[in-house]
């Protein structure tokens, strides 16, 4: 059914509101209301959950539900990430309002029964505060403190149905800019709105939108960049599978405001799942009329093709994504030319990302206004996070941009794990750097990052504790940028390859206080040369521990010690008169490296030894064996 | 890893699939993709093959194949099992997980067994990081991984499939 007007679209609307009817009874602030006559499960789909088995629980409750022919009292749907990763899988009932975590396809029958059928609630099921053991049925506290505009249909509607997404104000913003804005308009509200690029480097996303405009060209194409190459991060991810759509009205409406009528998204292979939601929602898209030809009854026209990425982190870089699309090696090229003035196929290109793209129709819909007042000064809106690492709650985070350090790992995250200590949370990936705890109260936006030495990236947030060596993180970053390195420039190539030997030679402990310093003008010899963005801020790591932890290199290199226990070349292990001589080490050791007779202490060969701690984790006696 | 045919209906394939794209050159990594798909792999003469279809010198085929690590031309496993090296993984002991699985599979990462049942590759982020650290075989995310039993526990399971 091809929509022709802007009335045709909102008697849609009007039509499908009925399928989000019983999840919007949650919106008003949490209602008693248990018994409606429709109830919706909606099963977590995101990739966590989707991982520990929540395809299989979605089945069984199904099956379920057939059996005992509720199937059409209650309805199941998998949608996109909750985001409340760690304790998944998660389920949610609704009009209920009730959340179950780390749901097994063995707690279905009990779900049934005990909540479906008695109707109550099946308390070992909910979320339980580790600390007070207060169990909540809502208003889990990961979720205080978040506001979900990049997020905001993600986890609450079926990713898979376009009515889904009309009925929660989907392509209302596209209409908006078809039927009662110009092409100027557009671009005003955005830049007073004051978003700025999610992918990374945080450029005003409206002025790229205006330069791109204003270059003159025939063809001009819009990309939305896919290429969520950061390790630890899955924001895009998430958005891409959880709210399509979304993405899609975006690139039209940015189609609109600059003169194009052809877009790109450019997205990793190693998201199946993401393209398939792509697919889907494309050819969707096109059924309703709102893409292809004359979208919506106006003279408007646009298409979207996909293009896949084939594993490499350089793609992000926007023009080393170009060439790519275009078919060639995705090595970057000098700027200016920016994509604004040529781009794909020499014409002028706009770039945006894919959780920048998902806070647009909220800001065209909301207006400039709405958007501005929440964020700091210079940052606006909100930030999406994957919070991940030594955190309690790992999961998707999306909060308003100068929300603290604390706020996040500690309000939200429910602190570190296994109540170990704080020692530096890494942000920005790969190009960003470690923020040490006298950070953590510093509210977080691209000025205050970049600030302390890190930045904001794309928005991974790993969480370190005592245990971690901060010259073995430094050193597992160079050796991710000199693996992606695309080798077109000097300065990333070798530069890379050069400062992850120094590092290799610090971690075995044969590293000198030159050495350091050598790393060090290597770092900003790198930082000053390097062709893209992804080579100069490569040294990041090394440079914001170096500065921040550089009495942890210092023992490394004068002390030959590894004070987090972490570098195995510099680990010692020892048998101390406390063993008992019941032989359980000797067993164990791989390389038949301890001596000694029954019951009487035994002693290991250092210099055989390989310090893979398999006898310290086999002996039952604490204090016999000793790592140093 | 690669589809069931012979090498005429692979060749077939992929030519039906190339005669179908409208613009040729501009589609190499799409090509590849889908070679890729049907032959598992991308040895010599299909890069040579994709570079006459697609009128361009191989030397580009090949910049492109070897450019990208996704695209791999050394034939994999029947289960080509994968550690996630993202950071949350890293953190939470990618390190051991991928020793141990170089342990018990005896092999190091990036080789085949000799009974082509498993190759051993590394990759970064799944976004499963909440049940990191993670393997993933034949596409499938294996979670939590940090006891020896469990990972071996998972092979077997697949080594009992064959």
């Amino acid at each position: 059914m091809k929509l022709k007007s802007i009335d045709a679209l909102n008697e849609l609307q009007a039509q499908s509101l009925k399928l989000l009817e019983t999840r919007r009874i949650m919106d008003s602030a949490g209602s008693e209301k248990t018994q409606g006559p429709v109830r919706h499960v909606m099963v977590c789909g995101g990739p966590g959950c989707h991982s520990s088995g929540s395809p299989g629980i979605a089945q069984r409750l199904e099956e379920e539900l057939n059996r005992l022919e509720l199937s059409e009292q209650i309805k199941v749907f998998q949608p996109g990430c909750f985001g409340f990763c760690e304790k998944g899988p998660m389920i949610q009932i609704f009009p209920d309002n009730v959340t179950y975590c780390e749901v097994s396809s063995e707690d279905v029958t009990t779900i049934v029964e005990e909540h479906f059928l008695q109707g109550k609630i099946v308390e070992h099921l909910l979320f339980m505060d580790p600390e007070t053991k207060e169990r909540f049925a809502q208003s889990i506290p990961f979720y205080n403190g978040q506001l979900r505009i990049a997020l905001r249909n993600v986890g609450y509607i079926a990713p898979e149905n376009i009515l889904e997404y009309i009925a929660a104000d989907g392509y209302q913003a596209l209409s908006k800019v078809l039927f009662s804005m110009k092409p100027f308009e557009v671009i005003d509200v955005l830049k007073q709105s004051g978003l700025r690029g999610r992918g990374g480097a945080g450029f005003p996303t409206g002025s790229k939108w205006e330069f791109t405009r204003k270059s003159p060209a025939d063809q001009r194409y819009i990309i939305c960049n896919a290429d969520e190459g950061d390790p630890g991060a899955f924001m895009d991810r998430s958005v891409l599978e959880g709210d399509p759509h979304s993405v899609l009205e975006a690139m039209l409406i940015a189609g609109a405001a600059i003169g194009a009528s052809e877009g790109y998204i450019y997205v990793r292979a190693e998201y199946p799942a993401a393209i398939h939601r792509l697919k889907i929602a494309i050819e969707q898209a096109r059924e309703y009329g709102l893409l292809g030809k004359g979208i919506l009854g106006s003279d408007f026209s646009f298409e979207i093709e996909l293009k896949y990425g084939a594993g490499a982190f350089v793609c992000g870089e926007e023009t080393a994504l170009i060439h790519s699309i275009e078919g060639a090696r995705g090595e970057p090229s000098v700027k200016p030319p920016f994509p604004a003035q040529k781009g794909l196929w020499g014409k002028p290109t706009c770039v945006n990302n894919v959780e920048t793209l998902a806070n647009i129709p909220p800001i065209i819909l909301k207006g400039a206004e709405w958007f501005s007042n929440i964020g700091t000064e210079k940052s606006k809106g909100t930030k999406v996070f994957a919070l991940a690492g030594k955190v309690n709650n790992v999961g998707l985070v999306e909060v308003p941009m100068g929300t603290t350090l604390r706020q996040i790992i500690f309000d939200i995250g429910g602190g570190i794990k296994q109540h170990k200590t704080f020692k530096a949370a890494q942000t920005g990936g790969p190009s960003g750097g470690c923020i040490p705890t006298k950070y953590l109260d510093s509210p977080i936006d691209y000025e205050s990052l970049a600030a302390i030495g890190s930045m904001m990236g794309s928005g991974g947030l790993i969480v370190l504790d005592e245990d971690d060596c901060m010259v073995n993180i430094a050193k597992y970053f160079l050796e991710f940028t000199m693996d992606e390195s695309c080798g077109r420039c000097t300065a990333c190539r070798v530069g890379t390859k050069r400062l992850h030997e120094i590092l290799e030679k610090i971690t075995d402990g044969k590293g000198t206080l030159e050495d350091l310093d050598n790393m060090e003008r290597l770092c900003h010899i790198i930082k000053d040369t390097a062709l893209c963005g992804l080579g100069q801020s490569a040294p990041n790591p090394i440079l914001s521990t170096l500065k921040y932890f550089r009495e942890e290199y210092i023992a490394h290199v004068v002390d030959k010690t590894c004070p987090a226990g972490v570098c195995k070349s510099l680990l010692k292990y020892e048998i101390t008169d406390k063993c008992v001589g019941c032989s359980l080490c000797v067993k164990k050791c791989p390389m038949h490296c301890i001596t000694g007779t029954t019951k009487k202490r035994h002693v290991i060969d250092q210099e055989r030894c390989l310090k893979c701690g398999a006898c310290m984790e086999q002996c039952r006696v604490v204090g016999a064996i000793i790592c140093h | 890893m690669c589809e069931a045919g012979t090498p005429n209906q692979f060749a077939q394939k992929l030519d039906n699939f190339i005669d179908g794209l409208t613009h040729k050159k501009e589609n190499l990594i799409a090509v590849l993709h889908h070679a890729q798909e049907i032959y598992g792999y991308l040895p010599d003469n299909v890069q040579w093959h994709i570079a006459q279809k697609l009128d361009i010198p191989s030397a580009t085929v090949y910049g492109v194949v070897s450019f990208y690590s996704f695209f791999t031309m050394i034939p994999r496993g029947e289960h080509v099992v994968n550690v996630c090296t993202g950071t949350a993984c890293f953190v939470r002991g990618a390190e051991k997980l991928k020793e141990e699985l170089e342990s018990q599979l005896k092999i190091k990462a990036g080789e085949t067994t000799p009974d082509n049942l498993f190759t051993l590759e590394t990759l970064r982020c799944v976004g499963a990081c909440g049940l990191a650290p993670v393997m993933i075989v034949d596409g499938k995310v294996h979670g939590r991984m940090q006891k020896p039993q469990d990972i071996n526990e998972v092979l077997a399971k697949y080594r009992s499939e064959g």
